[in-house]
């Protein structure tokens, strides 16, 4: 499944829902009768697929914010997983 | 009245996917918060999970307070939020209740019968925030027959469920299937089908509250079971991710009991319509524990401090074979209210338990129901079905010992 192009746009599914929660510390993944704890790198990576960015431009992004480089790989099989388990989808 | 008690996947529920967050036991927050604004209802589920006394309870908590109980569960960490009742569509105060929840950041789940709602309320709900609505059947006996040969019962589920989908929200269906109805399984999915479901929950009946009263009736046969779940798998196989069908066997058929709420006091809160707070929707059958009220006590004091919420926490309560058993740490060793009313001991293991001395209880209550072949088994038939209503609570309470306080030894 990691045959994702680096121009999708990955978006939060439809009605599914990304919040911070202070009380956790961690963004959380909310949909009907259920919630997903995402952790830091997870957190980081989905907050920014907001079905305008493209995987590549979110990659340089967190490149850029965390000082790394060759985040390419983990970037893509976290939307990967993510596609699987439809929290999140490709948007045109 | 919501069908399925929130344990498993489903309706209410505090899935693994929260059930999982709180690692060490050390008190996590209350992350499920789950209202039952009124017991008012129009309608009288064979099944409800409404304590049995329920007619006996004091008045319902005005507004004010259920804004006070959402701002202190929220300020907690509460994040998903049930909306339940009764019918909470009698609630006038819906709308702004939800305005509330949303604003405060809540994900807000309806879970309705569908009376009562108009385009009106279901514009005014959406623009408050709310964020799901799952279409529950209310009476399979009454209200499933109905809707089985295409009355008024049909029209009024198809009319919400347009509404639904038309403001743009998956249309999930709930069914709690039993003796009575999961014959007609084949034809309980060709009009969720045809009225547009996206997800249909089959949701086998749990005893408690009503469903204890009637369990005699309710129970099916395991060949009852089989041929539902073959006639579903054949369902799943025609139409594919258009509908997702789910298929909840009763724990009475299982050798391991269901993890009931992740273990009381753990992640979910429930608070009853005249404020009574609760680690389970159906604790107040439990004995003993003095369930604190959100009239009295905040939020904070109740999840972390009150001695009910405490009392199933860890494992210190529990008794052989559970206390020194390497699964306890994946079961909680099962439902205390399953272990009261079967053994008359909430510390026990629950009897669905292959495990437990008492598993032989529900073994024989599975082998009555075996026995009866499609008719009503012979000791329900000493004892008529009962009805979920006013009048008949006050029945329950004054004169039956099966009510929600005293442990029915039946089986
Ligand atoms: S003995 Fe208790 S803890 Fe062990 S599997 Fe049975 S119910 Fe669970
Ligand atoms: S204790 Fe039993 S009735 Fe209560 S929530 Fe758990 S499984 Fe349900």
């Amino acid at each position: 499944m990691s045959d994702i192009p680096g121009s999708a746009r990955p978006a939060i599914a439809f009605g599914l829902r990304l919040q911070w929660e202070p009380a956790q510390e961690a963004h959380v993944l909310l949909y009907p009768e259920g919630m997903v704890k995402l952790n830091g790198s997870a957190g980081a990576i989905i907050s920014r697929c907001d079905g305008v960015r493209t995987v590549a431009e979110i990659v340089a992004d967190l490149e850029r914010t965390y000082g790394l480089t060759g985040l390419s790989g983990d970037v893509i099989a976290f939307v990967a997983l993510a596609l699987d388990k439809r929290w999140l989808e490709l948007r045109a | 009245m919501s069908a399925t008690p929130p344990v498993g996947h489903g309706l209410g529920a505090p899935n693994a996917a929260v059930g999982a967050t709180p690692a060490s036991r050390g008190v996590g927050p209350p992350l499920w918060l789950l209202l039952e604004l009124t017991y008012r209802c129009p309608l009288h589920c064979v099944y409800c999970y409404n304590p049995t006394n329920f007619a006996h309870t004091g008045p319902e908590l005005p507004t004010a307070d259920w804004i006070r109980v959402l701002r202190e569960a929220r300020a907690l960490g509460a994040v998903q939020l049930g909306l339940s009742g009764g019918e909470p569509l009698v609630r006038e105060d819906l709308e702004p209740l939800v305005t509330e929840a949303h604003a405060l950041g809540f994900y807000i789940n309806l879970i309705t019968s569908g009376v009562g709602m108009s385009e009106a309320r279901m514009r005014a709900l959406k623009a408050a925030g709310l964020d799901h609505i799952q279409l529950s059947f209310q009476d399979s006996t009454r209200e499933l027959n109905d809707f089985l040969s295409s009355t008024r019962t049909f029209e009024l589920k198809s009319r919400v469920a347009a509404l639904i989908r038309q403001h743009g929200y998956p249309m999930v269906l709930n069914v709690v299937l039993h003796r009575l109805n999961i014959d007609h399984v084949g034809e309980i999915l060709e009009l969720a089908e045809a009225m547009g479901a996206e997800y249909v929950e089959l949701a086998n009946t749990q005893y408690y509250g009503w469903a204890w009263l009637n369990r005699e009736h309710l129970l099916p046969s395991r060949a009852q079971l089989e041929r539902a779940e073959g006639v579903t798998q054949r369902f799943r196989e025609r139409l594919g991710n258009r509908m997702q069908i789910y298929f909840v066997v009763p724990d009475y058929f299982e050798t391991r009991p269901k993890a009931c709420m992740s273990g009381l006091g753990s992640v979910f809160l429930a608070v009853a319509p005249d404020g009574t707070a609760m680690p389970c929707h159906a604790a107040r059958m439990l004995p003993g524990l003095d369930l604190p009220n959100v009239r009295d006590s905040d939020i904070r004091t109740i999840w972390y401090d009150s001695p009910a919420f405490n009392r199933f926490r860890g494992e210190a309560w529990m008794k052989e074979p559970c206390r020194s058993c390497p699964e306890r740490g994946r079961d909680f060793g099962g439902c205390r209210c399953q272990a009261y009313l079967l053994t008359g001991d909430p510390d026990n293991a629950d009897p669905v338990c292959d495990l437990s001395p008492h598993h032989a209880l529900v073994t024989a209550a599975v082998a009555r129901a075996e026995q009866a072949g499609s008719a009503a088994p012979a000791a329900a038939r000493e004892r008529p079905l009962v009805f979920r209503d006013h009048r008949v609570s006050i029945a329950v309470i004054t004169g039956d010992p099966a009510r929600g306080g005293a442990p029915a030894r039946r089986a």
